[in-house]
């Protein structure tokens, strides 16, 4: 019963925050006109004319499936790269001054380079998200596999682990939990760079669209798209990458010791 | 068994320890008492092979050799069950029959009705009995214990050790357990040894032939006493600002 009241305090608390913004918008667009800042109403309506043309929904598949590509061809390539990098110190410090390397490249130059080499299309917008969100999960990754304690990996010697029951038992838990929250950034990263890659690369898109309505100075529509491109993103990260983390930690989720008898 | 020849130990500029003749036979129980700092633990490590000798020879000839370390050291993501099943997953057995294995376990060291719980949800004293478990589990004919109940309040200590006497020593498995409880020495040995010194050597052995049901409290305190009159006992128990390795 306490948790059903705490759960809805929670979902209230979040709603209001969320009404919140949306009164201030309101508000906005009845102080500065509704050309300049278009009023929540404007953008729903621009929204509802897009899905009748059916542009909302080619546009919603074609970001969401450059981002969780992109996104997943990170995650493994990087999580990969960054246990290498913990575990060999060497490598390590081999890969490191990459990796800052591509962080400080700025996403639009690797756009530009992406349209040098691959022309325009999905590849240049997939690519540019591989390339700014792998760093991202090759450090959360890299200080997971720096972190493991040795004490444990004695207990492993003395048992005779076998190498792979090492990775997936001693390993990977422990690496899970610096890996997600570089996951989590990753993935708002990815979806930021999809679309900012769409509005140069690509003619249909969440980043298309907003093309579109700037070359026809529609506010509205670029407001809706906004709108759009957050839903997706709350909706990977609380519908997808959380649940996958409480999956994946369960002894997390427990909070209070037994009885110790 | 297991055979210490002449064994030192140093590490980066510390000579740890020197000089260690120790032999472990198969089924008897061995401990090591010693002030703190005396290399007791980095003995145990040459036992276990975690250490190499820097001089002498270790030769350890068990057939398989498990150890409970001075903290449960339990994997915190899983559940007891197969933390107890750790060793057996190691060896390749069978998730059923590996699980069986440890509910049997489970239930010999009392915690038969916490299968599924992690190691945060149970108390310092459950988890060392789930890692005394673990390393029964898979069957070895030799023991490490390096200080398990050092922890443990009086009464989780002494429940402990009878866990020990019945589940290890009376099963005929060899240990080496590492103590700096003369009492709980006395109450589990075959035979006492004692290591002094900077660097640590053996300064004192003796055999300890009372059977284990006639071990009393009183019979423990009387030992422990008799042995700390031997001055080379209780010289070796003072405490040596000067010698102390920082």
């Amino acid at each position: 019963m306490g948790s059903v009241i705490r759960t809805c305090l929670g979902w209230g608390g979040s709603l209001t925050g969320v009404l919140l913004f949306v009164a201030l918008w309101e508000w906005g667009s009845l102080a500065y006109g509704s050309f300049l800042l278009p009023g929540p109403r404007d953008a729903l309506s621009s929204l509802r004319a897009f899905a009748d043309n059916g542009q909302l929904w080619t546009a919603v598949w074609a970001t969401t499936f450059r981002a969780i590509t992109g996104f997943a061809i990170a995650a493994l390539v990087g999580t990969a790269l960054g246990l290498v990098a913990g575990l060999f110190h060497t490598i390590g410090r081999a890969l490191e001054p990459v990796s800052t390397v591509l962080l400080g490249i700025p996403p639009i130059a690797w756009i530009v380079l992406a349209l040098l080499w691959f022309g325009s299309g999905s590849m240049a917008a997939v690519y540019t998200v591989v390339v700014t969100t792998v760093p991202v999960a090759f450090a959360g990754a890299q200080i997971g596999a720096r972190t493991l304690d040795h004490r444990l990996q004695e207990m492993g010697d003395v048992f005779q682990v076998p190498f792979g029951m090492r990775l997936r038992d001693f390993y990977l838990p422990h690496i899970v939990s610096y890996v997600f929250p570089a996951l989590i950034t990753a993935l708002g990263v990815a979806w930021k760079v999809t679309v900012m890659a769409e509005l140069f690369a690509t003619e249909e898109g969440v980043g298309a669209g907003m093309a579109m309505a700037r070359v026809s100075l529609d506010t509205a529509g670029a407001m809706a798209w906004i709108v759009v491109v957050v839903t997706l993103l709350l909706v990977a990260e609380h519908g997808f990458l959380r649940p996958l983390q409480k999956k994946m930690e369960p002894w997390r989720q427990v909070k209070s010791p037994a009885m110790p008898v | 068994m297991l055979k210490l020849e002449r064994v030192g130990l140093e590490l980066g500029s510390n000579t740890i320890l020197t000089d260690v003749d120790l032999t472990v036979p198969p089924g008897e129980s061995v401990c090591l008492v010693g002030p703190s700092g005396c290399g007791k633990t980095s003995l145990l490590r040459l036992a276990s092979g975690a250490l190499e000798a820097s001089a002498g020879h270790v030769v350890n000839g068990f057939s398989s050799t498990t150890a409970v370390f001075q903290e449960p050291r339990l994997l915190p993501w899983q559940r007891m069950l197969d933390n107890i099943a750790l060793g057996l997953k190691a060896r390749g057995m069978k998730r059923r029959e590996r699980l069986h294995r440890a509910s049997q376990l489970a239930d010999q060291v009392g915690l038969g009705d916490f299968h599924d719980h992690f190691p945060h949800e149970l108390s310092g004293g459950m988890q060392q009995r789930v890692a005394l478990a673990r390393a029964l589990a898979v069957g070895a004919d030799f023991l490490l214990l390096d200080e398990p109940f050092g922890a443990l309040d009086v009464g989780l200590r002494s429940e402990a050790q009878d866990l020990v006497e019945r589940l290890v020593v009376d099963q005929g498995i060899a240990t080496l357990m590492v103590t700096h409880d003369l009492t709980e020495a006395l109450r589990l040995a075959h035979r006492i040894v004692v290591i002094s010194g900077s660097p640590g050597r053996v300064v004192f052995e003796q055999a300890v032939t009372t059977p284990f049901a006639q071990r009393s409290h009183a019979w423990l305190y009387e030992e422990a006493g008799r042995l700390l009159r031997q001055p080379v006992v209780s010289e070796s128990f003072l405490f040596h600002p000067d010698s102390e390795v920082v």
